[in-house]
């Protein structure tokens, strides 16, 4: 059983499930930009299944007057959209969780208490509006009325939403999103719900982001001019982000015939000096792998961001999971440097993006951007990004002639040019290669050449992103995690308000930051939380420390974790260790 | 027009037999750049793996010497990234068509503007004597025990029948016709693809440079290049092998002009400045 958390009133967490093709997607994003264009703190996740219609998908939109950022079991408001809803979110239902919707819509044998059930003829008000199709409109309206959010600009944003529907479709939209909005306000009014969120001015001019968009808007930070790719859950909002700002910025998005075909073009790319990147999951990660290892002989730069999802094969396609770090960490035969980042919020995903481009370039070598479906797909509001301390340092010289590309030097950095830029010729060879580039199989040489990519590493390892420690430095218990557990387990901590505990968070998982060792000494007890199920960062930090952490929160059944669920497993280990 | 000495490696070791149809091929394509005038630093040559694919080593020239089968790729984004170079993706038989298949087509319908040469001996080299996709049935070799049984791949139908932009067949044997075949080529505006007809004297006994001479002929003045119908005639042609240019379209856009890029701005994306910061800013502030 997962822990119950008393409603809060100035909290409140809305789930709507329905069926694929009923517009649930679409009600989120109408909801979390109204309420945070209102001045409420919104975030906003989703689970949903690989098809395109039927089926049973939910979204979670928190709506708070402090900032919130992760996944809650908790459910204070469900909008059931089809009659399968109430099955599918069964195990969250609670005392406290009030059903919107027609009773019909409960099925049958379902118990569910008169006092947690309001009855909105949802269906009935849509028929009089036009058609079924309006329910969901309707439905924000109610979620939007219950908060209280100012009924003016609503319809704004309406129209904006639909700007490219007709006039008729326009209004029938306005005047559903009213009728809700109606009903929620009687609602509140007449105190059937009880929240009371304030709203406030500041968070209106925050940015409403996903992880999707952190990572693109990361990549035109970071100077990416070149993106292919092939579409992959849940990876594809990246390539659609970038395709969307091709207009207005000098960067070639192209959907490549495959994988294989992606990465080699994206290396191209970079090798004829246009910062590049890939966009993709697991499966698609598996077909660019030689593509990758191509990149570390060639030393040409390139970001590839992975979007995780679960495997092994096709998996879950549009589920969450982080177990493919040792895919990222051990991808391309042979021995050549890489660095993996793992960002564990929408700002550092944008940040890390960014450093992602400059790091590929300054070292030569490919540099991950590990996401997954939860981070992808999540939506919050966070202060605007301030992109003007990023810069896009150059590494690119101009050639003389007889220049070498791969001229041995000190730290194995060889000055690197492009085709076109200067007197010299620049090659490239995946063939062992002499300093010019060209083909050989002089032992002596090949030897030097290893040593000279290997050692690139010394330099890669002064510039790792430390870990984040999350708590008092003063521990007896540490929690360790990586990527998209971040927020999740922030909350779960300050939940438990433990001030023994404290939360190691790696946002660079390779190379492992030199200083883990000392982290992990301090700790009495020590616990690692992934969202897989062999602990992938355990093993990486047992092979650089020697220190095995036995106690494992480990899930890995598609979904991400709920902080509800993050406070139990902390509790059930420290009620352990009391025994 | 230059010599074709800008090339020379100088005194290298070439890892092919003696005899070998690659070495004509790379002859025929230094003469046929320095007739163009086309400049070493203005030149990338792209390739994959085998035998054929080493001609960038022997060659003075940017280079990119990628991946089995993967030359098509590399080469499209490096002209998209910088389309004041000249891009030639060239690479052998198995690479272009077995490997690299997939590209290949999808190169036809992107049009990127590079040649795409193509060294086919209907045999592999490098790997000792297996069938190629160009094998002819009944080719027997250590794996083919039986004889190849597959079709061959007919690379000049497809091409046809995908509306490729340049569509043309060469012999190695033949230096002017191949020469004036890839001057064409290369001056292409648009995806030119030029399947070369090359001995194998380690592995091919069959497909000799007799065989070749015996077996082909040239296209004639009167055979129609834009007529895409009698060129698909002319490619599944198998009785005695056409020689020549099969196919032209000149209308289609290329790649470099769709992606949108160079509409506003001729300078080459790679080399270019952009100053992003306040567009960024900008974007940034509208996703609220």
């Amino acid at each position: 059983m997962n822990a119950r958390r008393a409603q809060k009133k100035d909290e409140v967490s809305v789930v709507l499930c329905g069926e694929a093709g009923q517009g649930i997607q679409t009600v989120e994003k109408i909801l979390a930009q109204c309420l945070k264009l209102s001045g409420f703190h919104v975030f906003a996740t989703k689970e949903y299944m690989s098809r395109v219609r039927g089926g049973s998908n939910s979204t979670e939109i928190r709506i708070s007057s402090k900032r919130v950022s992760a996944l809650l079991d908790r459910m204070d408001l469900l909008i059931p959209f089809h009659k399968g809803a109430l099955k599918h979110v069964e195990k969250r239902i609670s005392a406290d969780t009030i059903v919107l919707g027609k009773r019909n819509i409960i099925p049958e044998d379902f118990r569910l208490p008169e006092k947690n059930h309001i009855d909105i003829p949802f269906s009935k008000i849509a028929s009089e509006i036009g058609g079924k199709i309006y329910v969901n409109i309707i439905a924000a309206g109610v979620v939007l009325g219950t908060v209280g959010v100012e009924q003016g600009f609503i319809t704004n944003i309406i129209k904006e939403f639909f700007s490219k529907k007709s006039e008729d479709i326009i209004e029938k939209n306005i005047e559903a999103i009213k009728k809700g909005y109606e009903i929620g306000a009687e609602l509140l009014n007449s105190g059937k719900v009880k929240f009371a969120i304030s709203s406030s001015p500041k968070v209106k001019d925050e940015n409403l982001l996903n992880g999707a968009e952190a990572v693109g808007l990361g990549a035109l930070a970071g100077g990416c001019k070149f993106l292919s790719s092939y579409p992959m859950s849940p990876s594809t909002g990246v390539m659609v982000f970038l395709a969307q700002q091709m207009k207005d910025f000098d960067v070639v998005v192209e959907q490549a015939e495959d994988e294989i075909s992606a990465i080699n073009m994206a290396v191209g790319a970079s090798y004829a000096g246009a910062r590049s990147m890939v966009t993709t999951s697991g499966g698609g990660f598996a077909l660019m792998i030689e593509g990758v290892s191509l990149a570390g002989m060639l030393e040409t730069p390139v970001v590839i961001h992975i979007g995780q999802r679960p495997g092994p094969a096709t998996g879950l396609p549009t589920r969450t999971e982080q177990a493919d770090l040792e895919l990222a960490l051990y991808s391309g035969h042979g021995e050549f440097p890489r660095i993996v980042f793992a960002p564990g919020n929408i700002k550092d995903a944008f940040f890390l993006t960014q450093k992602a481009f400059n790091l590929a370039d300054k070292f030569q070598i490919p540099v991950f951007v590990l996401t997954d479906q939860y981070l992808i797909d999540s939506f919050m509001n966070l202060p605007l990004l301030d992109a003007s301390d990023t810069r896009v340092e150059n590494y690119v010289i101009r050639t003389d002639k007889g220049y070498k590309r791969y001229e041995l030097t000190k730290d194995g950095i060889s000055p690197r040019g492009i085709p076109g830029f200067g007197e010299g010729l620049v090659g490239v060879d995946s063939d062992e290669h002499d300093e010019e580039a060209h083909i050989t199989e002089d032992l002596v040489l090949r030897k030097k050449m290893v040593d000279k990519r290997l050692k690139k590493l010394d330099s890669i390892r002064r510039e790792v992103v430390p870990p984040e420690l999350v708590g008092s430095s003063d521990y007896r218990i540490l929690i360790t995690g990586w990527g998209s557990t971040y927020n999740v387990v922030r909350e779960a901590l300050r939940e438990l308000g433990r001030e023994d505990i404290s939360f190691l968070h790696f946002n660079q998982v390779y190379p492992l930051y030199e200083g883990t060792r000392d982290y992990l000494k301090k700790a009495q007890k020590n616990i690692i939380i992934e969202n897989n199920a062999t602990s992938q960062l355990g093993k990486l930090i047992k092979l650089n420390t020697g220190m095995d952490i036995e106690t494992k929160i480990l899930k890995y059944n598609g979904l991400a974790f709920s902080v509800e669920e993050v406070v139990t497993e902390i509790k059930k280990i420290l009620s352990k260790e009391n025994t | 027009m230059m010599e074709s000495q800008i090339y020379e490696m100088g005194d290298i070791d070439i890892a092919w037999c003696p005899g070998c149809g690659n070495f004509s091929i790379l002859k025929i394509l230094k003469l046929a750049l320095s007739e163009l005038g086309i400049k070493p630093e203005k030149l990338v040559l792209v390739s994959g793996i085998g035998q054929a694919a080493k001609i960038p080593h022997y060659f003075k020239t940017n280079f990119f010497n990628g991946l089995h089968g993967r030359a098509i790729p590399p080469a499209t984004a490096i002209k998209a990234v910088n389309p004041d170079l000249a891009v030639i993706a060239e690479s052998g038989d198995g690479d272009m068509y077995g490997e690299g298949g997939n590209h290949l087509i999808n190169a036809i319908r992107r049009n990127p503007d590079i040649t795409n040469i193509v060294h086919n001996n209907m045999v592999y080299g490098l790997t000792k004597g297996q069938a190629s996709p160009t094998s002819q049935i009944g080719f027997k070799t250590p794996v083919q025990v039986k004889g190849v049984f597959l079709e061959p791949f007919n690379p000049l139908a497809l091409a046809v029948a995908l509306d490729a932009s340049f569509v043309a067949r060469a012999f190695s044997g033949d230096i002017e016709q191949t020469k004036d075949i890839l001057i064409e080529a290369i001056s292409h505006r648009g995806f030119a693809l030029v399947d070369i007809f090359q001995p194998c004297v380690s592995f091919n006994k069959v497909n000799t440079h007799k065989w070749f001479k015996e077996n082909t002929y040239y296209l004639n003045g009167s055979h129609d290049s834009s007529d895409r119908g009698n060129a698909f005639q002319k490619a599944i042609e198998t009785e005695k092998l056409p020689l020549g240019i099969f196919y032209k379209n000149d209308k289609k856009s290329t790649f470099e002009e769709n992606v949108g890029v160079y509409s506003k701005n001729k300078e080459p994306l790679a080399l270019r400045k952009e100053e992003r910061m306040k567009k960024l800013s900008n974007l940034i502030k509208s996703k609220r």
